[in-house]
């Protein structure tokens, strides 16, 4: 018996949102977003119907086959949705699911994965970006029972922070199977850990960086001295240890308080760590710069 | 939950109030050790005696073939391990692909230990085919083990006539019976079988007691090594309440099995007013040579947890082999092994009775289930056979 949560219950009993989208009005567009299979023992196919002016999510509904937990996760997700905009949505994970339903049994966190999954690939086929081209097909299968790579892998891993490869069954059933690619999934984890753990000792270098004497935040700056500013800290001051560790930094554009970079070589691909940079770098140019500014990362 | 409807008899049962009744004052007044010298014990002995020619007359064996044990689990282990003692220079064996874990697992660690096993396959309906059986069999064969019938699909195996194979050749004989005793009439005086395991808690007796029967002959060496307790057979002394009650729960079964008829009509109306009312809906395991109270349908295009819960939630108790339930990820070893489609697979349930399921019941399910079945298919992106997603996904299974 699954401890669940009444959350959990209640939209596996009364499910919101299920069935199909038919009907549209002019200037929307009807999508749907394929995950899962019935070998595997769950599948859900999601329905977005979404204002293409606006960009904006006016219905969402569901199809699941499957258990209490994917049900529940599917309804959950599509509630989720309703309103949203298209790059809101995107922007919602797997935690924010489980989240939703007041957390999932971590066995069943695999149920939420999916609900994460059939969303990306609907708003692919919205942006006629073909699903088969997203990153999952390009690593290399890990786990044949369920058919895992490992860019799969190591995704889930760096955005739900795994530490074991008992969690990495529980998020996407790789080694739930034959177990034979248990120890490999164990490598990946090291990989993924040994990753993060680098670029997190990057940051806390560049927290470390001996402040020059002048270093009190400069008043009013014009816009062109804000910019100057702002380059020479991160030529200075933030360059140099990113490079000790093979990674690199450019910055693209200033609008305002935002600073836009681009991160690159070691410091670049891993979602969690790359936040924990991005933190470190945002509060070294607030210090000496100006404390309204933000660091966005851009791809 | 005292007014659920228990249809997952193949778990467990609920222990008989006779049962209760008999082992209670051997918990409180009688709590002498049957070994002991005096009198206090004695009588307790003796109450052991007569638990084993109960156990023993439901078998059709003798009293001293009879080892108690703590369960269906323990009696495998042990007789695995007897009968491969019993002969170290053999180093083959034999069992199935539908076994339970306390047979499939034991075997499992000895491949790794060096031995060589077959399991054989089954077909659609779970049965085996004998003519492979015929041909695994060799000289080195040191065990046949096998289930009398399979806790899943209710499927009998026919035990007598693999047992005449298995002698030809000599090999030791075990049979796993949890499920089949007190459902089939067992008679061990004409039979082949060489060692027999049951369990309490599937005959309305408690949890923690069971029984192995060991064909007088057979050379036998304990798996708890101990005292001298059950002949030196079984180290450690005596669980006498729970043997007194399975004593009297295999009485009571040896007396409801003449009625066993009713079991089975009562399966036979569930199963026929699922099949006619319910669309996409398929009985797994051969229609006729199964167990009179077990059946497991196959509801496609859902999952079987969910189905469950819904069933829950009206009180009706039943079990899948689903993944989602176990905790596993892989669905029913028994169901994959009779290669049946994903669509049933991951969408079967076993409705299991007992002398305590009744006519009420029957009804109370075959009102609630079409209404569950049609709304969780609302809810499933798969309705027919001919769903195009659907296809695509068997056949790439297929082409694995």
């Amino acid at each position: 018996m699954w401890e669940y949560t009444d959350t959990v219950m209640e939209f596996f009993y009364n499910p919101r949102n299920q069935g199909t989208i038919t009907e549209k009005e002019e200037g929307e567009k009807i999508v749907t977003g394929e995950v899962g299979s019935i070998a595997c023992g769950d599948a859900l196919r999601l329905h977005l119907k979404i204002e293409e002016a606006t960009q904006t999510i006016m219905d969402a509904r569901f199809q699941t086959f499957g258990c209490a937990s994917a049900i529940a996760s599917s309804s959950a997700l599509t509630e989720l949705l309703k309103g949203k905009k298209v790059d809101e949505a995107l922007r919602i994970t797997n935690r924010d699911i489980a989240e939703f339903l007041g957390g999932l049994p971590e066995e069943k966190m695999h149920c939420s994965v999916m609900g994460a999954e059939a969303l990306e690939a609907a708003i692919f086929n919205y942006k006629g970006i073909p699903v088969n081209n997203c990153e999952e097909d390009e690593g290399k299968i890990v786990c044949r029972c369920f058919a895992v790579s490992d860019t799969k892998i190591k995704r889930i891993i760096r955005e739900n922070n795994l530490t074991s490869s008992e969690q990495v069954t529980n998020y996407i059933k790789a080694g739930g199977g034959c177990s034979s690619c248990l120890a490999d999934i164990d490598d990946i984890l090291a990989e993924v850990n040994q990753e993060k753990a680098t670029t997190v000792e990057v940051a806390v270098e560049i927290d470390n960086v001996q402040l020059p004497s002048s270093s009190q935040p400069a008043k009013s700056l014009t816009n062109l001295q804000k910019i100057t500013l702002i380059e020479r800290v991160l030529e200075e001051e933030v360059k140099p240890v990113l490079a000790e560790d093979g990674g690199d930094i450019e910055l693209y554009d200033v609008d305002g308080d935002r600073v836009q970079v681009i991160l690159k070589g070691a410091c670049s691909g891993c979602a969690s760590s790359t936040q924990t940079l991005k933190v470190a770098i945002e509060a070294r140019l607030q210090e000496r710069v100006s404390p309204s500014l933000v660091v966005e990362e851009v791809r | 939950m005292r007014d659920c409807i228990y249809l997952d008899n193949n778990a467990t049962t609920r222990i008989d109030e006779e049962v209760v009744a008999t082992m209670l004052p051997y918990l409180t007044t009688y709590y002498g050790n049957p070994s002991s010298m005096h009198k206090f014990g004695g009588q307790v002995s003796k109450a052991v005696k007569t638990a084993r020619e109960q156990v023993a007359s439901l078998l059709g064996a003798n009293d001293s073939e009879i080892v108690f044990t703590s369960c269906g689990t323990e009696g495998d282990n042990a007789a695995i391990k007897a009968a491969l003692l019993a002969q170290p220079n053999k180093r083959h064996l034999i069992t199935t692909q539908v076994e339970h874990p306390a047979v499939l697992n034991p075997f499992k660690q000895l491949e790794k230990q060096g031995y060589t096993v077959t399991y054989l396959s089954v077909n659609s309906q779970g049965q085996l085919d004998l003519d492979e059986l015929q041909a695994s069999l060799t000289g080195n064969t040191a065990l046949v083990s096998l289930m009398y019938a399979n806790n899943e699909t209710g499927v009998v195996f026919p035990v007598e006539q693999i047992g005449q194979m298995v002698k030809e050749y000599g090999a030791i004989f075990h049979v796993d019976a949890v499920q089949a005793v007190g459902k089939i009439p067992l008679n061990m005086k004409n039979s082949t079988v060489d060692l027999l395991a049951l369990s309490g808690h599937k005959i309305h007796g408690p949890k923690g007691i069971g029984a192995l029967y060991v064909r007088r002959g057979t050379k036998f060496r304990p798996f708890l090594v101990g005292g001298h307790q059950e002949r030196g057979r079984r180290g450690g002394t005596e669980n006498v309440p729970g043997i007194v009650a399975l004593g009297k729960a295999a009485e009571l079964a040896c007396q409801h099995l003449p009625n066993i008829d009713q079991e089975r009509k009562l399966r036979d109306r569930l199963e026929e007013g699922i099949l006619s009312t319910i669309p996409h809906t398929v009985v797994n395991g051969h229609p006729t040579q199964r167990l009179p109270n077990t059946s497991n349908i196959g509801f496609k295009y859902i999952e079987g947890e969910a189905i469950l819960l819904y069933l829950d939630r009206q009180g009706i108790c039943a079990s899948s082999g689903s993944a989602c339930t176990s905790g596993s990820l892989e669905p029913s070893h028994v169901l994959g092994a009779m290669g049946l489609p994903y669509s049933v697979l991951h969408g079967s349930i076993r409705f299991s009775l007992s002398r305590y399921t009744t006519s009420t019941e029957i009804d109370r399910v075959l009102e609630v289930l079409p209404g569950i079945i049609d709304r969780l298919r609302a809810l499933s992106p798969f309705n027919s056979d001919e769903a195009e997603w659907l296809q695509e996904q068997e056949q790439a299974v297929l082409a694995k």
